[in-house]
This record gives C-alpha cells, structure tokens and sequence, in this order.
C-alpha cells in the first residue's frame, strides 16, 4: 500500500515560498487544458489564446497595465488586512465609496476647474474609501462583530448608493435620461502619454511607488514589524505594547483608501464620469491577487499581471474559440484554490510512504 | 518484608514473573530527517513496577513514549507486550493492548461535564447513569474522589488531573504512561497522587513515570531508566541512589549548583497598593486588595496553583491590561498603573510572561525579531525614526546565545525551532541581557531541564544581587526555595504576606497554595 505522508518542517521553506505560486500557475494551466479538451478544443491551441497570444502585441500589454493596476493597488491594501489578521472582503464597495466622494469636485462644482482638482479627487477619494472601510472596522473592535461579513455586505450597500446616485441626483441633465454623470473636464481625467509605444497613465506608476513603499515598510519599519506581529500572534503583539484595535482600524483605513484610490483613478482614466458599474469586480480579485502574490508587494505586482491577462485571456477565447469568457472567472477562482493548496508545501514536505517501508519499521 | 508473606500481588509479580517483562523495548531507533531522537533505546517495564524514565528535555523520553503509544512509529527495532513482538500502529491499538497515557496537557473540554469528557474517550459511550455511577465507584476506590457531572472549567488542576486518570482507569490498563503528573500540584496532592499510583502497583499495573523531579522519583520509582541525547545511559535503582548522582547521570556532568548570596537591600522598587481588578472574564479570577513591597537586591517569589490569578496579576504588573488608579501599582516611586507595557519598560523595568510561544515569542519569527519584540521601545535604539534595526537586535541574539548557551542549528532561527528549554534561556535571558532595575518573570523553568533551569535560576540571583528588585511568579515550590528571599502565595486573586523564606517550610506554602492565603490576605488587609 502506498500512501503521501506530510512531515511538518521545522522551519518555512523558503525556496518553496517562492516556487509554490509557480506550482499553483503550472497547474493551472493544466487544468485550462483539460477544460479546452473537454470543450472539444486543442488544449494547446487553448492556453495559447487564453494565456499568451493578449500579451503579443503592445496594444495587449497596455490592456494588461491598464487591467493591473487597480487590482494591484488594491491588493497591497488587502494584503495589509489579511497579513494583521483583519479579513476586510469588502474592497469593491470601499472602491465604489471612494469613487463617488473623489467625483464630488467635478460633478458638484464643475466650474472649478484648476490643476488642483486632479490631486484633490485622489485625496477625496482615499478618504471616501477609507471611512466606509472604517465601518466594518469599528463593528469588529466596538460590538465583536465578523468583519467578513459586515464588509461584504457593504459593498451592495455601497453599489446600490452609486446606483441611485447616478439615476437620481446627480444625473446629467444632458445625458438624454441614461444613468449618467456629466463628463469630468480636463483637469479632472488622467490622461494617457505615449511611454514606447504603449499609452500610459498616471495610475501605473502610482502603483509602482506604492509597491516600493510598502514593501520598505514590511521589511523594515517598525509599523510592517508590528503589522505582521498582530497577525501572527495577538497575545505576543499586546506584550509588545501593539494595539490590535488600533491596528485593526490602521488597516482596514489603508486599505479602503487604496481602494478608494484604484476606484477613482480607474473612473478618471477609463470612463471620464459616474455610470451604475464602474468596475468589473476589482475589489473581488484583488483578493486572490493578493494572496497569489503572497501578501509581498512584489509577489503582488506580478501576480496582478498574471491575473489581469487572465481577464485579456476571456475575452480572447471569446473572440476566437467562440467560448464564454466566464472561464476567465473559472480559471481565476481554480488559481486560487491550487495557491492555497501549494502553500502546504512551504511548511510540510510530503513523502511517499509505501507499504513495506511502514511495516519494516515494526518488524 | 518476609519471603512468600505474600503482602500484595504486585511485589509477588515483581518477583515472580521477573523473567517475562510486561513490555519490552528493543533496539528503537526514530530519526526526524538528520535528526536521530531515539538512538537504539532499549526497556524493560515488569509488571505492578513503577519505573521512571529520567532525562533532560531533548533527551529523547518523549519520543519514546509516543512509540509505545501507538503515535509516533520507530524507523527501526521492536516492541514486546508480554514477551510477544507488537505493532502498535495507533493510540487506540496501544488502548487494545492495555497501555494508558495520562498527559502532561490535559484533553478535556471546559464547558462539559466529567462523565461527558470521559464518555468521549471510550469507545461506543455515552454519558449515561451507569457510566456517572462506574466513575464514582472507580474514583473513590482508588482515593481520587470525583463527581461525575461537575463541569470541567469548576474543576482544579488537581482535579483535572483526576479526571485525566478516572478516564485512563476505566480502560483497564496494565501499563499507564505519565507524563510530569506532579507539575501541576501542591505537595499535599502530590502525596495523594503517590498513594493512588502505589495501590495501583500493588494491584499489578505497572507504571512508567517521567518526572524532573527527582525527589519524588526516589520515593516512589521502583527503577529508572535515564537517557540521554537519545540514548540510554544508565539503569539504577532511585532509592539507592541520591539527587545529585540522578541528576548527574541525567546530564552527564556536575550540574551547576545555584549560588545565592546575602541579599543587600536597596530602595523600595515594586509596590503594589491595594491592587484590586474586577475579572470580566468568564474563566478569569478577580484580583481582590494585592498588597507587596519588593526592594531592589532581593527576590520575591508568588507561590500558588495555576489559575488562582497569576495570569491576571501578570498582566496587571506588566501593563497589558490597564488598572483600575494609577496608584495601585508603583514603580521606583512612580505610579504605573495607568501605563502601557512600554512605558514601563522605559521606567527600566522588564517581564517574562508564562508562556513561551505565543506570548513572550511569535513562533513563526525569528529570533533577531523576537528581541524587537520586547525592546523596539526600551530606547536602546533598536527602533529609530520608525525603522527598525535588525542587525542591532542579531547582535543582542549572539549576546544572549552566548551568556546563556542557547542551543541553535543556525545563526538565527525561528523561535518555534527551538526546544522549549533553549527558547526559555532565550525569553529570560532576552530580559536580563537589557540588565533592568525591575523583572516580573512567571515560570521561569516550567518544562525546562536540570541544567537550563540552573542557569535560569543563576541569573536571576545574580540580576537581584546586582540591584533588581524580582518577582518571580511560581508552581514550583523547589525552585521557589532555591532563589527566593520572600514568598507570597496567592490564592483566588487574593495574596498572603510576604515572608522570609528562611521562617517557612514547603508544607506551609503548601497549605497556603491550598486555600489557607486567602485568610491570611483577608487578615493582613
């Protein structure tokens, strides 16, 4: 008889730390081939669509910044939440909030238009996403409420606002009834620049900086130090003098702020107003960009891209193979589940027990 | 005691059937990877024995009693039950052939009753009359009187620790495994545990025995098997032999003796006034008008049994749960009690709480960032501008690793791959390296060897003799003889006077721990 034993490690794998996102990508892909054969497809033919063929052309690789970016900047906020033990699952809605108080500027006073509005509706909307972030924060240390919960809920909560917001009140009076802010003027839009062929805007580098910022501050700053502590080890953390509620609210205001800058940025380079959907799940799959790239700033820049030419991908076989571009969804929630699934393999080792070496040991 | 008189079955066994042991353990090797933890160990347990298996922490004993039950499985060797060769694949297969634990940790579930907690370890069981009635029968037959539908979380420790055997009895065991039964109890239950295992040695079950206190083996072991760094090293007779020459042969050389000198009393260091703190949890005890004074240079030791409020006195000295006024706890003339934990660290004082892992170290960092975990904020400039400064904190490691002989593969590990008596040196020695005028220490060496526990002992006189005021808080009433000056004993949340060590003896803390300390608090407030 044989069997797969997993020996406990006594310390963290580190070549597996890095390897195991690549295991979880590998067996991915393997999996979106047995789904292409399965449809009656070349599996080869099927990754080559899905997985490859977005990123041949400089049109494909500015789709995918442009895709990244917001899931990116938001995942480095989730990771914050999930590495302090915080499980804020409600980025969408905090990107929703975020985007409507950054829109006030050019919607509620569009005769204000100045270079300064550009930099206000950024900070208007880190606000905006924080403070809804700050409910389910408060819930949790106030009445011990689960934050999974509360903050998902909120994004309907949040959805719905957006919804009546752009029906009712702040409807354009020119957008022949549709569901439709007025445009945003000219100092309050990102405009794209050519970089090398590929039109670029402000968010992208934003990103950047925020990866290189936060990955100073999880390596070697007291505040990353006390963010992991917390995580780890409440009891250990309050013999340091750490506060899990104050980190709790840190958090949860981090990245709701964030979301809330992805949110407004995305509406600023993207669309140029307020429409019922702004956008196509980021907050969600900025969730297992998050945990794909390991809760690490870098691992979650790649993984960002990763995910994003997933979303490149649907429409791909969409388009060529003539399939529904659900999988996208299908291959980006399996991703998730082989991640989870590989992460074993940085504390355990597995091992190979067959049957005569088990009764060898007793005989 | 005449040849043939017969006097019970368990002495006619030990002589009678001295050919056929109940289990024999044959040439058991067990590695971890590189590691080798049992190293061709070989034992004989005779029927109706009480036979201590000795040794330092790491020495291999634990391993080799998860053989035996069933939950770890040997790379090599065999094991005879009853002369015949076994395999014993599981706990349950080691229940089938009559072997026993009682843990050092107890299993039990808080919120149900003893009868329910023992009903889920039989196998088919349910809490019924019957069984209420079979556990009453059993526990007072053998002197562990128990009610069997009072719920756990009522219980003491020692009465925990009843349970944990009414339970392992009613499996009709021939051989019961126990693991340091005698940590958690006052003397007074201790001897009522010795009086339970000899009767059940006389009736003919034998019992393997591991203790770190070798007193108590010579009074009760009738043979002892020590090992050391895996391997077996010696076989004696514990009443032939003295303290010293066990411990010896536990750890291979002269274990250092713990010196302490006359203490030079300085200023009034710690002061606690009328230290009351309402318990808001369900589980949690009430401290109720603490009053102590401890002056640098001296060492004040709290005696008492687990869960009488030492966690939560622990947490009031240290500051990770504020106080009620600010008054009621003093630091070298200043109140405190308003303070957070780094704030008094600042006032120089420092604390080392019961638990190792989990409390005092995260065990999945490494150990350069457990020392940022206590001393980001003592001013040391481990923290500066925000940043922390991990080569700084490497080096108090090396310091700390040297000045107490930490035991580590690498240079710098994570805190849970170490053993529990090497991360204790770590976790206190973390504290004293920083040389503070006050330490609040609880456990200092619960779970730790002979040698670890001489050099954690050492070091606090020394930190005392030095200018400290210490209060160390305790189970252990012979570590408590060995450094402290005073002792206080605190019993459901109340504590008694602090008094010379050199006017009390071990029973009379032992009948304070008992109960007694709560009259003498309600008496000297």
């Amino acid at each position: 008889m044989m069997r797969l034993e997993l020996v406990k490690r006594a310390e963290k794998s580190r070549l597996m730390s890095v390897l195991s996102p690549v295991v979880a990508v590998a067996l991915t892909v393997v999996f979106a081939g047995i789904v292409f054969a399965a449809q009656g497809h070349n599996p080869f033919t099927g990754i080559w669509y899905f997985f490859l063929e977005p990123i041949t052309s400089l049109w494909g690789v500015e789709q995918l910044i442009t895709k990244a970016t917001p899931l990116v900047i938001i995942a480095l906020g989730l990771s914050v939440c999930y590495l302090s033990n915080n499980w804020n699952i409600g980025a969408e809605g905090q990107l929703t909030f975020g985007a409507i108080v950054g829109s006030i500027p050019p919607i509620l006073f569009p005769d204000f238009v100045n270079p300064l509005v550009l930099p206000l509706m950024l900070l208007m909307a880190m606000a905006g996403g924080a403070m809804f972030a700050l409910i389910p924060a408060k819930l949790k240390t106030a009445f011990g409420t689960n934050e999974i919960l509360t903050s998902l809920m909120l994004v309907y909560c949040a959805n719905l606002f957006l919804d009546w917001m752009v029906r009712g009140p702040w409807r354009s009076p020119e957008g022949y009834n549709f569901p439709i802010t007025v445009d945003f003027h000219e100092w309050a839009v990102l405009n794209a620049v050519d970089v090398g062929g590929i039109y670029l805007n402000l968010s992208a580098p934003i990103a950047l900086l925020l990866v290189i910022v936060l990955a100073v501050v999880m390596r070697s700053t007291l505040k990353g130090f006390e963010i992991r502590v917390l995580g780890q080890s409440p009891r250990a953390g309050s013999f340091a003098g750490f506060s899990t509620r104050r980190m709790t609210a840190f958090a949860f205001a981090l990245s709701g702020a964030l979301a809330g800058l992805a949110g407004v940025m995305v509406v600023m380079s993207e669309i140029g107003k307020l429409q019922p959907v702004i956008s196509p799940g980021y907050g969600f799959t900025a969730i297992i960009v998050a945990f794909l790239g390991r809760l690490n700033p870098v691992g979650i820049l790649i993984a960002g891209l990763v995910i994003a030419s997933s979303y490149l991908g649907g429409e791909a076989i969409q388009t060529s193979l003539q399939m529904s571009s659900k999988l996208a969804t299908v291959i980006q929630g399996v991703l998730l589940f082989f991640v989870l699934a590989a992460d074993t393999l940085i504390l355990y080792k597995v091992r190979l027990v067959t049957g005569r070496e088990g009764e060898g040991a007793h005989a | 005691m005449g040849e043939g008189t017969g006097d019970n079955i368990g002495d006619m066994l030990r002589r009678v059937g001295g050919d056929t042991p109940l289990l024999e353990v044959r040439r058991v090797v067990k590695r971890f990877g590189s590691f080798t933890a049992n190293d061709e160990v070989s034992l004989r347990v005779m029927p109706g024995e009480i036979h201590a298996l000795l040794g330092e922490n790491g020495a291999g004993k634990s391993t080799l009693v998860k053989i035996i039950y069933g939950s770890l499985q040997p790379n090599a060797g065999e094991i005879l039950w009853k002369g015949k060769p076994v395999t014993v694949a599981s706990p349950a297969e080691a229940r089938a052939l009559g072997v026993g634990m009682v843990f050092q940790h107890f299993s039990l579930f808080e919120a149900m009753t003893v009868a329910e907690n023992i009903a889920l370890a039989l196998p088919n069981c349910k809490a019924t009359r019957e069984l209420s009635d079979t556990i009453a029968r059993v526990s007072t037959n053998y002197g562990l009187p128990l009610d069997p539908n009072s719920h756990i979380a009522d219980l003491s420790v020692g009465e925990r620790q009843r349970v944990e055997i009414v339970r392992c009895l009613l499996q009709n065991p021939e051989l019961i495994i126990m693991d340091e039964p005698t940590s958690v109890l006052t003397p007074q239950e201790a001897d009522q545990l010795f009086v339970t295992l000899r009767r059940l040695a006389s009736e003919g079950c034998a019992i393997l025995y591991i203790s770190h206190r070798l007193e108590e083996v010579r009074a009760l072991c009738h043979h002892a098997t020590i090992m050391r760094r895996a391997k077996v090293v010696a076989e004696a007779d514990p009443a032939n032999e003295t303290v010293n020459t066990l411990a010896q042969l536990m750890v291979g050389n002269e274990i250092i003796r713990v010196i302490r000198e006359k203490r030079k009393l300085g200023p009034e260091a710690i002061l606690l006034k009328g230290l009351t703190q309402i318990s808001l949890d369900a589980f949690g005890v009430t401290l109720r008008d603490i009053n102590l004074s401890v002056r640098t240079g001296e060492i004040v030791a709290i005696a008492g049994i687990a869960g009488n409020g030492q966690k939560e006195l622990f947490d009031a000295l240290s500051g990770e749960e504020p106080v009620e006024k600010e008054g009621m706890v003093i630091f070298a003339g200043e109140a405190v009690g308003l303070m957070d934990i780094n704030e008094r660290r600042l006032l120089g004082a420092a604390f080392v709480p019961e638990e190792r892992l989990g409390h005092g170290a995260v065990p999945a960092l490494k150990l350069s960032e457990n020392v940022v975990l206590t001393r980001h904020g003592t001013g040391e400039g481990i923290a500066r501008r925000g940043f922390t400064r991990f080569g700084k904190a490497g080096r108090i490691v090396e310091k700390v690793t040297s000045l107490f002989d930490v035991r580590k593969g690498v240079i710098d590990p994570e805190a849970r791959s170490l053993s529990g008596g090497n991360l204790q040196k770590f976790v206190v020695g973390r504290e004293v390296e920083r040389a503070p005028k006050i330490l609040i220490v609880a456990q200092p060496t619960w779970g730790v060897d002979a040698g670890a526990a001489a050099v954690i002992r050492q070091s606090l006189i020394d930190l005392s003799r030095n200018g400290a005021a210490i209060v160390v808080i305790s189970q252990d009433l012979d570590e408590i003889f060995e450094i402290a000056d005073r002792i206080a004993v605190i019993s459901r949340g109340q504590l008694s006077k602090a008094e010379d060590a050199d006017t009390l003896t071990t029973e009379k803390v032992g009948l304070l721990m008992a109960g007694g300390a709560e009259e003498k608090g309600a008496a000297a407030a």
